[in-house]
């Protein structure tokens, strides 16, 4: 117990307001205006935590972000499965636990932060609330500009208080047009001025802000370097710059008797506040020996010229140090702290990330920005390299053996690892990052990822500054995934669809499946029945009465215009120009490579009007097509398109009774099939509202789409329910529409098809007019690779054994090459000939079935192949991919 | 993120755009004159250079229409756009 709070100091801290905190479950005191970090030190507090790999004893490095070392996890008020200790504000009831550099999800739900998201648009964002960015942004408020400015520390000004930088913080925080958030760290600058910020809220709220900039300005500071010797990670090692901070800002005196160790002027000022604390300063060891540097002398206090501390003693706190001196000359002192500073990198992380370029510099022994980068950027104040001090290069000292001397405290790695990196042949800092992993923890290397860089270059023989850092990407901090997700989560992730019919659905027992945003009705099952029995239940009454199932989902575009028939030639393999008003067609779209995109139907409404439906899933990527080529390729033809969707309710009766049902519901349309054959449309009203009936089918059976407006969908729906029940008219869901489909043979884009699948591949050849006219994707359908016989066909499947259902998925190879999978190894790779695309059991069939895609399955029909999933073969006759009614019969009727 | 002025509806994020990769690549006037050679290079093949070139762009989250841009692959900064019936400018 070492550190303690002083009388002197103490400008950030309100001696008067206690703080109760609990930490690894012992109750402790800090003061308002306190970090954990700060509270901990003077609570007497050395080790925070312990090392990821070896398990040592972890203390408190620094006093802000750059912290490599006091890792903790929240628990109270709020959760946070690992946070520096230095970057975390004490609150009242706050507890926390250290961790060896790794964070753990809680085994149940734990309290949670709220967060939103704001967005912005300002003139100028300032990145730093220093000195320098309070500047920088009350001369932007003097432009007129507005101002966003944010300090990752809940304080504003220097960590070391400062007057006139918190009368600027004051004047800017009630200025008109500026925008002052503390507590707030800019996670990353983007292109064009996009800067992404976290503002972590004492309230337990956070804030993620999203800010157009025409300037940005970052004021990022300046991060002190460690310098490596022998056991330099044990608490009591820190940052002179820290110790600064925590005796002036926070009071607190972070040991008693003190080591300075420098290569700079920066730390001499400390050896005079520590005694002024009433803590001793054992020595000033300074490695500069050349007579550079001009620190002010410090009375009494014994400097060490061209020194260097090798090494300290004690386990879990430092009891002694190790100095070597020129010639080799050792000395050991009794002291508790060694107040470390090898010079000052400016602070580049955000900058380097949005492509600024760096140069070294000499007399800093640092990077700082070279003037590259977006011109809307600008570096200012200490990360431009402004009032650092000169330091020597100096990155750790000398020794025989430095697998003690710890560079990366959160990754356990040395100076002998990045040397054992060097000599394993890797030259490039970001090799050496990749196998020590150096640089890639919570930190991301903030302190330690020069010294590398520098141990580097020595070690290649290259000189100083050769190589730099490695890059920092974004977030800059770690961010948590509640604050990045906001509100959009649970119910708000995405928006949900429904159709005007969703309500039935939802009273009647429907479970739901997403399909796209879409909730469509997979199945009604009844009390008892579970989802397979549902959907044969719903099959068995579409093949021997009738079903209804909400369509309305189905894609719909109009396309209008004296173009639109030559338009749509272009757009599907058949032609659509000649099709007559009240007619129908069905289409497929291809890609420009000639891979089934997406199909669907056209209904002709007029000379220059169309309805094109789509799937589903793929309404918006054809409606997107149609507008790319229209404006990019074909900007003459005089063609409109619009979504129609949601305008449109679409109520299917399928079945033998179908025709029963829709007459029962009320129509003065003639149903007869000689004069409303099938694939034409009429329109009239239905159930007393306006109706376009179609008589399309997807399931085989005799069918009528009953399109109505969006409004009177339910109704609609509730008069087929209503005159459906004497013909047993049940509704049926999506599960027993691909089982319907499947039967008949109908593909699923999308499901059957994978981008790779042409229409002759199908076996739908037939849809592809041959007339020499042009189409998209027509070319590719004669590229020799699209005419191999033997190109992967469609196919069905029936098991062997008649009652085996096979894995969708299962791939598809010959019979025997599977025995291999049984246990014994294979001898080698089997030919892969294809996969199972659709696998069902069957209401009608007598056996399950499926569809798949197979290497020349056309000219197999009759063999037997294995379908292979979960390490099982299942032997499956290959059949023509149709099962139900293959001459149309009950479709046409 | 990009900030992207579409031509019709001024600067916006990048987010309401969707990319369409090189721009004045014509789709051919009788792609069944066209070698399987021709037509390949056509289909598959476009240019990768470092620096600015020419590329199209959609507002899909706007006011849907397509327009071309120039940015510099190396920069990743977009420094044109132009509406599809304009001339393509000089590249810098
Ligand atoms: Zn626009």
């Amino acid at each position: 117990m070492t550190g303690r709070r002083v009388e002197v100091g103490g400008a950030g801290v309100d001696r008067a307001r206690p703080i109760g905190f609990r930490f690894d479950d012992v109750d402790r005191e800090g003061l308002a205006g306190d970090t954990l970090a700060s509270a901990l030190l003077a609570a007497g507090v050395d080790v925070v935590a312990s090392s990821p790999i070896l398990g040592r004893p972890r203390g408190i490095v620094s006093a802000g972000s750059e912290e490599p070392s006091a890792f903790v996890e929240l628990t109270e008020p709020w959760f946070d499965p690992i946070v520096a200790a230095t970057t975390v504000e004490l609150v009242e009831g706050l507890a926390a636990r250290g961790r060896p550099g790794v964070g753990r999800l809680p085994t149940s739900p734990p309290p949670e932060r709220r967060a939103r998201h704001v967005h912005r648009h300002v003139e100028t964002v300032v990145v730093g609330g220093g000195t320098a960015g309070l500047e920088a942004a009350e001369a932007a408020a003097a432009r007129g500009d507005r101002v966003l400015v944010a300090q990752d520390r809940p304080w504003w000004g220097p960590a070391i208080p400062d007057p006139e930088a918190q009368a600027r913080a004051a004047r800017l925080a009630v200025a008109d047009d500026v925008t002052a958030l503390a507590s707030t760290v800019a996670l990353g600058v983007y292109d064009d001025g996009y800067v992404v910020l976290l503002e972590r809220g004492g309230d337990g709220r956070d804030r993620v802000w999203h800010v157009r900039a025409a300037r940005v300005v970052l004021a990022t500071g300046a991060t002190e370097r460690p310098i490596a010797f022998a056991d330099c990670d044990r608490p009591g090692v820190m940052l002179a710059g820290a110790v600064r901070v925590y005796l002036e800002r926070f009071a607190v005196l972070a040991g008693q008797r003190a080591v300075v160790f420098t290569t700079n002027d920066g730390a001499y000022p400390l050896a005079d506040r520590i005694r002024e604390a009433g803590g001793e300063v054992v020595a000033i060891v300074d490695v500069r020996d050349d007579g550079s540097g001009n620190a002010p002398p410090v009375s009494g206090i014994e400097v060490l010229r061209g020194w260097a501390v090798a090494a300290v003693e004690g386990e879990t706190r430092v009891r002694a140090v190790h100095l070597v001196g020129p010639g080799g000359r050792r000395e050991r002192v009794e002291a508790d702290l060694v107040a470390v500073s090898g010079g000052w990198m400016p602070s580049l992380g955000l900058y380097r990330a949005i492509g600024g370029g760096l140069r070294p510099d000499e007399r800093l022994a640092a990077f700082v920005p070279d003037g590259s980068g977006p011109p809307w950027l600008e570096v200012v104040g200490a990360a431009a390299g402004e009032g650092l001090p000169a330091s020597a290069p100096f990155w750790y000292t000398p020794a025989e053996d430095l697998t003690r001397h710890v560079v990366d405290l959160q990754r356990d790695q040395t100076v002998a690892d990045v040397l054992a990196a060097v000599e394993a042949g890797l030259r490039s800092v970001e090799h050496v990052k990749r196998r020590t992993y150096i640089g890639t923890a919570l930190d991301q290397g903030r302190t330690s990822g020069h010294l590398v860089a520098e141990i580097v270059n020595a070690a290649l023989g290259d000189p100083l500054g050769a190589q730099g850092p490695t890059t920092a990407r974004p977030p800059t901090a770690p961010a948590p995934f509640t604050a990045l997700a906001g509100v959009d989560r649970g119910e708000l992730l995405d928006p949900v669809r429904t159709t005007p019919i969703h309500r039935w659905h939802v009273a009647n027992g429907a479970t739901f499946e997403d399909v796209g945003q879409w909730k469509r009705p997979r199945a009604y099952p009844r009390p008892g029945e579970d989802l397979e029995a549902a959907v044969l239940r719903e099959c068995r009454a579409v093949r021997e009465a009738a079903g209804v199932l909400d369509a309305s989902t189905l894609g719909k575009i109009e396309v209008v215009g004296p173009d639109a028939g030559a338009f749509l030639d272009r757009m599907y393999t058949n032609r659509m120009s000649t099709l007559p008003v009240g007619r129908i067609r069905y289409g497929l779209m291809l890609g420009l490579d000639g891979m089934v995109v997406d199909d669907g139907v056209a209904m002709r409404l007029a000379e220059d009007r169309f309805l094109v439906t789509t799937t589903t899933g793929g309404a918006a990527a054809v409606l997107d097509r149609f507008e790319e080529w229209l404006q990019t390729e074909w900007p003459h033809l005089r063609v409109y398109c619009t979504s129609v969707t949601e305008q449109w309710a679409v109520v299917a009766i399928g079945g033998p009774l179908a025709r029963e049902v829709v007459r029962a519901m009320g129509t003065d349309v003639d149903l007869d099939a000689s004069s409303f054959p099938f694939m034409t449309w009429r329109e009239g009203t239905v159930a007393e509202v306006p109706a376009r009936l179609c008589r399309v089918s997807f399931t085989g059976e005799l069918s009528y789409e009953l399109h109505v407006d969006g409004r009177h969908g339910a109704h609609v729906w509730e008069a087929a329910i209503a005159a459906g029940e004497p013909y047993g008219l049940t509704p049926y869901g999506t599960e027993a529409m691909h089982v319907l489909r499947a039967e008949k043979g109908y593909i699923i884009v999308g499901q059957d098809t994978d981008g790779t699948v042409t229409p002759d591949d199908l076996g739908m050849g037939w849809i592809v007019r041959t007339d020499g006219s042009d189409f998209l994707g027509r070319r590719s359908l004669e590229r020799p690779d699209a005419r191999r016989p033997d190109r992967r066909h469609l196919v069905g499947l029936v098991p062997v054994d008649r009652s085996t259902l096979v894995a969708e998925g299962a791939q598809l190879v010959a019979r025997g090459d599977a025995d291999g999978l049984g246990g014994r190894p294979a001898p080698e790779p089997v030919p892969m000939l294809g996969h199972v695309t659709s696998s069902y059991r069957s209401a009608v069939l007598g056996h399950p079935f499926a569809l798949a895609m197979l290497r020349a399955g056309r000219s197999r029909h009759g063999e037997v192949v294995d379908a292979v999933a979960h390490g099982r073969s299942v032997p499956c006759e290959v059949v023509p991919p149709i099962f139900w009614d293959p001459e149309d019969a009950r479709r046409d009727g | 993120m990009l900030q992207i002025p579409c031509p019709w509806c001024g600067p916006r994020d990048e987010v309401e755009f969707r990319y369409g990769g090189q721009a004045h690549v014509a789709y051919p006037e009788d792609p069944a004159a066209l070698s399987d050679d021709d037509w390949g290079a056509f289909l598959f093949f476009r240019d990768n250079p470092k620096g600015p070139w020419r590329e199209r762009w959609v507002h899909v989250a706007g006011c849907r229409r397509w327009f071309n841009a120039v940015r510099d692959t190396a920069t990743h900064r977009l420094i044109t756009t132009y509406r599809l019936d304009e001339p393509p400018p000089e590249l810098p």
